[in-house]
């Protein structure tokens, strides 16, 4: 074994192991918050577990005992129902309840860590918030066959150990009960009366986040926790419509963002020439918050872009497709080529009239302009569906015939096939005012009503 | 008293004449201004507070303050590198508003702009942003240069590390932010209430919040060095919520907050000023938590004692009018049919055995009905309330089947007698229509007329 | 019918659910005496039942059987408790006195063979699941705890979303489906529930005509296949339309039975005043149906 393996496994692997596990765990049950619009009972637990630390720790004198994590769950679950009483008795919003409890508690602690600190205590509330990363060593087994041996698992520290026990609890539960949790996410009513009781259900999930908190505290710090119970369920909401793959993509991003963020926290520094290292924690804190930043950005179906280029593509499209109307209906009643419609704003009219010559739908220059063959087809189509839309609201839903044109308008441009007006039986060949509706042959749809 | 005593760390308790001198601030000019200080900083935090929780924004305060920490710390790397002295407190909080400013710019642009939900989204600013300033403070920390310059106060908040001008530009900025939401009071508290409303009334609804956030985020600012980042939400949360108990009117709900938070600033202060150890924030936001605890327990109308109480109550009392009504109407189907088994009345009315024997106790001491082992009986007395109960239920259902146009949410027809609520003549047409169906109703002196007839 | 018959009827008050108890309105026998000969095969039958928020009671002593195999709608003005009433026989809104009974048995015990319909808002539309997904929580008391959804409920679950003409639409996430869509999908899932009765809170309210019908057509399938379903209604004017049965509400009953029998002008006016002229359309279009056959 190398020199440079042999450090990294000793220094970077544990800090790196304990952080993704941390991420792992509070990445996945942060999924169930962020629906049921808790992200904040996160962060109110990871500030009001404090005392319960310092209550332990001076109770007990130790910092590693299991008495500490009880004492940090006991707070925690206290956190969560002293909220859950002050918004539901208190008749408080929950935002401001949750304000309430946990910068109480948080003084609290403040308080009781100033009064240990009086005792010369090793214990201090930056820890708690930043977490020491950097503490977590061990002495690397130095032979890879010492590694097979399982031998140094023993001497893997305690904050580890706690750390895989939480993120394997969480993944089981998780697993075990994930349709449980989405349909008491989803509609706790139901649930309830479909013998699943929401609120334990709930409850539940809250015990295990409080879990997650605690065990996540020496390691990583409390500002992580926050970040990791929101932000990669937040990306995966950006990037999935179903559960199964949310939770699957915000379990990978929270692996992902402790690895990068430890990376760039141990990289970093020395490429921009600074002498000691960069706090991990708060590292990886910045690169959830970057990998969001991109994902909300540049999600493919509901990210910021793309939701602009659809808009701006939808707005081209109808432009044309009123343009190849106009032209259709000046035709129809026997006039051959027009100018550009002035119905439209002119900027628009004349970039619509642009994009469908570019598509040969229209041909001729200057301000007149006539339908191609190809244009013909389309147009014959959108008229078909205008018309058939006009039916459909007159005959089957029962509107006055001179209130519909407006409402075919819109729907015209839908071109899902779906979405048309199936008539049962046979399509009428008259829209409501009389005119024929031509026939279904539509290139832009190859599947129209006709062949439906 | 030297002005050092609010840094003077000991562990003796002070004696009466520094608790006097520090509370009616005589306890030197320094502790003073610091007091002073504070005691306006809770004030302002009050009533800012108060209408940032009527407009539903309390976290976004949280969310805020914790985006604070980078501005802070840039402010100080930028005048470390332009060599000023690296403690300019204004200039530090310029940098600390600046991207507590871009925090709230963050979370609109969030909710305008994606599917998530304003906790995702102020949960996501608060950590990233806190998560930035923290490598920030381990760039400084580890620059060779560099100690942190005091820069964990904002975290945790230190009053004793005030000094004398800081204290006095935190004054100035709370008295000015105070001033401000009592002028646009009226504003405020439209856009608080409907903004819908505002807006078609042709107030600018989105200035008005601007300038309310502005205020949310100077008070937050300039608490920083007093309580710290972490705790200055609960400055602005505790003493509105806390006050929001007491009252349904605006204008004692802002005197409260600002009575409560004045008090806990004032308070927090002297402590710290006074004890070894007490840390001004915590001390400020535990007694701001004191008074929010005994207000929800003890207030008189929106309390949770009152409220227990009030649900006790009338489960107790609509109990008490079914057990006397099934007793009452018994006795008239069958007069010699004597005591009722209590345990048919229990399944019959569909209630846990426990609460069918707590009413009937309850009754039996005030003597409306006599146990027989395990019968029930009405007395004399009972039997005359039982009529009047039987009376009301039958007039308020005629009432209710007959002129239902009134919603019967109006109506508390357990507790409001018929006769007080209806007019006489509308009493007789109900007893009149119920008669004609062949219903006796109890005469209305609770007598026993009707149950014998 | 002549106007004093009318007249007779509107002072009578309320009346119990079936034709057979049709004895002194008021509170014809004591509370003690109740238990309903029939009440083994009333899929519901509610007794004495009063529910109180904090201050105020919202029902008050109501006592109602519905009829087997039956569409029965809830109908009374705003606050009068239509919602208050599903949910406190499901237990989800605690009850202060009074028995719910299922086919003589009580909740916990006929749990199994109810299916709920809750109000549309009463969900987030954006939750990431699809249609299908939202049908197969239909069957979730069928599979179990812990257990994973399998292809056989999968399948079922298209089999409802089929009967409501949405099946292209099952892998749509839900907030891409239109209002009306919506409701369909809550209708599936309560097919998919495959209950002997169902609650289903508004689901008329805000849908197109196209499900409408749809709806409608659903309920009578589910009412020729022997079930029983108790809707809370708004649309007065459908009520005798769509409904066998009705259960007018109003903090109490004011009246219940077969919709031609008990959905008259008299009890609409008082279960809602004098606010509404449509409904005076309305029942005398029942009242022609009712001479017709």
């Amino acid at each position: 074994m190398s020199d440079a393996v042999h450090t990294f496994l000793s220094i970077d692997l544990l800090p790196l192991l304990a952080a993704t596990l941390a991420a792992f765990s509070c990445g996945l049950l942060g999924n169930f918050l962020v629906l049921r619009r808790l992200s904040l009972m996160g962060d109110a637990i990871s500030h009001a577990v404090l005392p319960g630390l310092v209550i332990a720790f001076l109770l007990f004198g130790t910092r590693a005992s299991l008495a500490m994590f009880v004492g940090a769950a006991v707070a925690g679950v206290a956190t969560v129902a002293l909220v859950e009483l002050i918004r539901r008795f208190g008749r408080v919003e929950p935002g401001a309840a949750m304000g309430v409890v946990f910068s109480v508690l948080f003084a609290l602690g403040v308080l009781l860590l100033e009064q240990a600190a009086a005792r010369n205590v090793d214990l201090d509330a930056d820890c708690v918030l930043h977490g020491q990363l950097e503490t977590l060593f061990w002495v690397a087994p130095r032979e890879w066959s010492a590694l097979f041996s399982l031998d140094w698992l023993r001497e893997v520290p305690r904050q580890v150990v706690t750390l895989a026990i939480v993120a394997a609890v969480s993944l089981a539960f998780v697993a075990a009960l994930f349709k449980e949790l989405r349909i008491a996410a989803f509609d706790p009513g139901l649930a309830t009366t479909q013998g699943i009781p929401a609120g334990a259900v709930n409850g539940l999930l809250m015990v295990l986040v409080a879990a997650a908190t605690v065990a996540s505290f020496e390691a990583v710090g409390s500002i992580l926790v926050v970040a990791m119970l929101v932000c990669p369920a937040a990306t995966a909401r950006m990037l999935t419509d179903r559960l199964l793959p949310q939770v699957v993509v915000s379990a990978i991003v929270a692996a992902a963002t402790a690895i990068l963020g430890y990376g760039a926290a141990s990289l970093l520094p020395h490429w921009l020439g600074l002498a000691g290292s960069v706090n991990a924690a708060g590292a990886m804190t910045v690169t959830a918050g970057v990998l969001l930043t991109i994902a909300v950005i540049a999600a493919p179906r509901h990210g910021v872009l793309a939701r602009a280029v659809r808009r701006r593509r939808l707005a081209t499209q109808v432009q044309v497709e009123d343009l190849l109307g106009a032209l259709f209906r000046k035709a129809e009643s026997g006039a051959a080529g027009t100018t550009v419609p002035t119905a439209t704003p002119h900027r628009a009219s004349l970039h619509a009239a642009r994009i469908a010559r570019r598509r040969g739908l229209v041909s001729g220059d200057g301000p007149t302009l006539d339908l191609t063959p190809a244009g013909r087809r389309v147009a014959a189509g959108l008229i078909r569906r205008h018309r058939l839309w006009e039916a459909f609201l007159v005959d089957e839903a029962g509107w006055r015939s001179d209130h519909v044109h407006e409402a075919a308008e819109t729907l015209e441009h839908l071109r899902d096939v779906r979405r048309q007006p199936l008539v049962p039986g046979i399509a009428p060949d008259r829209d409501p005012h009389g005119r024929s509706i031509p026939g279904g042959a539509d290139p832009a749809r190859p599947r129209s009503e006709d062949s439906a | 008293m030297t002005p050092a005593s609010i840094t003077d760390v000991t562990d003796r308790w002070p004696g009466w004449g520094q608790v006097l001198d520090t509370l009616t601030l005589q306890a030197g000019f320094n502790t003073t201004v610091v007091i002073v200080g504070t005691t306006l900083l809770g004030i302002a935090a009050g009533v800012i507070g108060a209408f940032a929780l009527l407009r539903k924004r309390a976290l976004m305060a949280d969310a805020l303050s914790h985006a604070t920490l980078p501005g802070v710390c840039l402010a100080f790397l930028v005048l470390g590198a332009f060599g000023v002295a690296a403690r300019s407190l204004p200039l530090l909080l310029l940098g600390a508003a600046a991207t507590g400013v871009l925090g709230l710019l963050c979370i609109h642009l969030l909710l305008r702009h994606t599917r998530l939900r304003e906790d995702a989204a102020i949960g996501i600013v608060l950590s990233v942003f806190f998560g930035a300033g923290v490598v920030l403070l381990s760039v400084i920390q580890s620059r060779p240069t560099g100690n942190q310059g005091g820069l964990s106060h904002f975290i945790y908040g230190q009053t004793a590390a005030m000094s004398r001008g800081d204290a006095a530009f935190m004054a100035t900025i709370a008295a000015l932010a105070v001033l401000a939401a009592l002028l646009l009071a009226k504003e405020f508290a439209v856009v608080c209430f409907d903004d819908g409303f505002a807006a078609v009334a042709g107030l600018p609804v989105v200035a008005i919040d601007l300038v309310l956030m502005t205020l949310v985020v100077l008070v937050t600012v300039t608490g920083l060095q007093a309580v710290g980042l972490l705790l200055v939400v609960a400055l602005l949360v505790i003493p509105a919520a806390a006050a929001r108990f007491w009252t349904e009117r605006l204008w004692l709900l802002l005197v409260l907050a600002a009575a409560i938070g004045g008090l806990s600033g004032y308070l927090g202060a002297s402590m710290s000023a006074l004890l070894p150890r007490k840390p001004a924030g915590a001390v400020i936001v535990l007694t701001a938590g004191a008074v929010f605890a005994c207000s929800m327990l003890a207030a008189p109308n929106r309390g949770v004692l009152a409220a227990a109480i009030r649900i006790l109550r009338t489960r107790l009392r609509v109990a008490s009018e079914h057990l006397l009504e099934v007793l009452y109407e018994r006795e008239r189907l069958a007069p010699a049919g004597g005591a009722v088994d209590i345990r048919r009345i229990a399944v019959a009315r569909g209630w846990p055995g426990w609460r069918a024997n707590l009413v009937a106790m309850l009754l039996s001491r005030r003597g409306l009905v006599e146990r027989r082992g395990r019968g029930l009986a009405l007395t004399g007395l009972g039997r005359a309330a039982g009529a009047r109960v039987s009376r009301n239920h039958r007039l308020w259902e005629q009432y209710l089947v007959t002129h239902a146009e009134i919603a019967p949410s109006h109506v508390d027809w357990s507790a409001d007698q018929v006769e007080h609520v209806l007019s006489e003549p509308l009493v007789r047409e109900l007893e009149a229509a119920l008669r004609a169906q062949g219903i006796d109703v109890p005469a209305a002196r609770g007598g026993m007329e009707g149950a014998t007839a | 019918m002549s106007a004093d018959d009318a007249a007779r009827r509107s002072l009578a008050g309320p009346q119990s659910g079936s034709a057979s108890s049709h004895a002194p309105i008021g509170r014809p026998r004591s509370v003690l005496d109740a238990r309903p000969e029939h009440s083994a095969d009333s899929p519901l039958s509610v007794h004495a039942m009063t529910v109180a928020y904090h201050r105020k009671p919202v029902l008050w002593d109501v006592d109602y059987d519905a009829p087997p195999a039956a569409l029965i709608a809830i109908v009374g003005p705003n606050g009068a408790g239509k919602s208050t009433f599903i949910k406190a026989c499901m237990d989800l809104v605690p009850r202060a006195s009074g028995r719910v009974e299922f086919w003589g048995l009580p909740w916990r015990k006929a749990r199994q063979r109810v299916g709920y319909v809750p109000q549309r808002e009463s969900v987030d539309w954006d939750f990431p699941v699809s249609a299908l997904d939202v049908v197969c929580m239909g069957r979730y008391r069928r599979i179990g705890w812990f257990r994973p959804v399998g292809k056989a409920d999968r399948a079922a679950a298209i089999g409802c979303l089929e009967r409501v003409g949405m099946a292209e639409l099952a892998h749509r996430q839900i907030s891409q489906l239109s209002g009306g869509q919506q409701q369909r999908v809550f209708l599936a899932r309560a097919l998919a529930q495959d209950s002997d009765l169902y609650f289903m809170d508004e689901p008329f309210a805000g849908v197109d005509a196209a499900t409408e019908r749809a709806i409608v057509t659903v309920l009578r399938e589910l009412k020729a296949q022997g079930r029983s379903v108790i809707c809370v209604h708004h649309d007065l004017q459908t009520v005798a339309e769509y409904f066998d049965d009705v259960l007018m509400l109003n903090m109490r009953v004011v009246a219940a039975g077969p919709v031609a029998q008990v959905f008259t002008r008299e009890n609409l006016h008082k279960t809602y005043g004098g606010r509404l002229t449509l409904l005076v359309e309305a029942s005398e279009a029942v009242a022609r149906a009712g001479q017709q056959p």
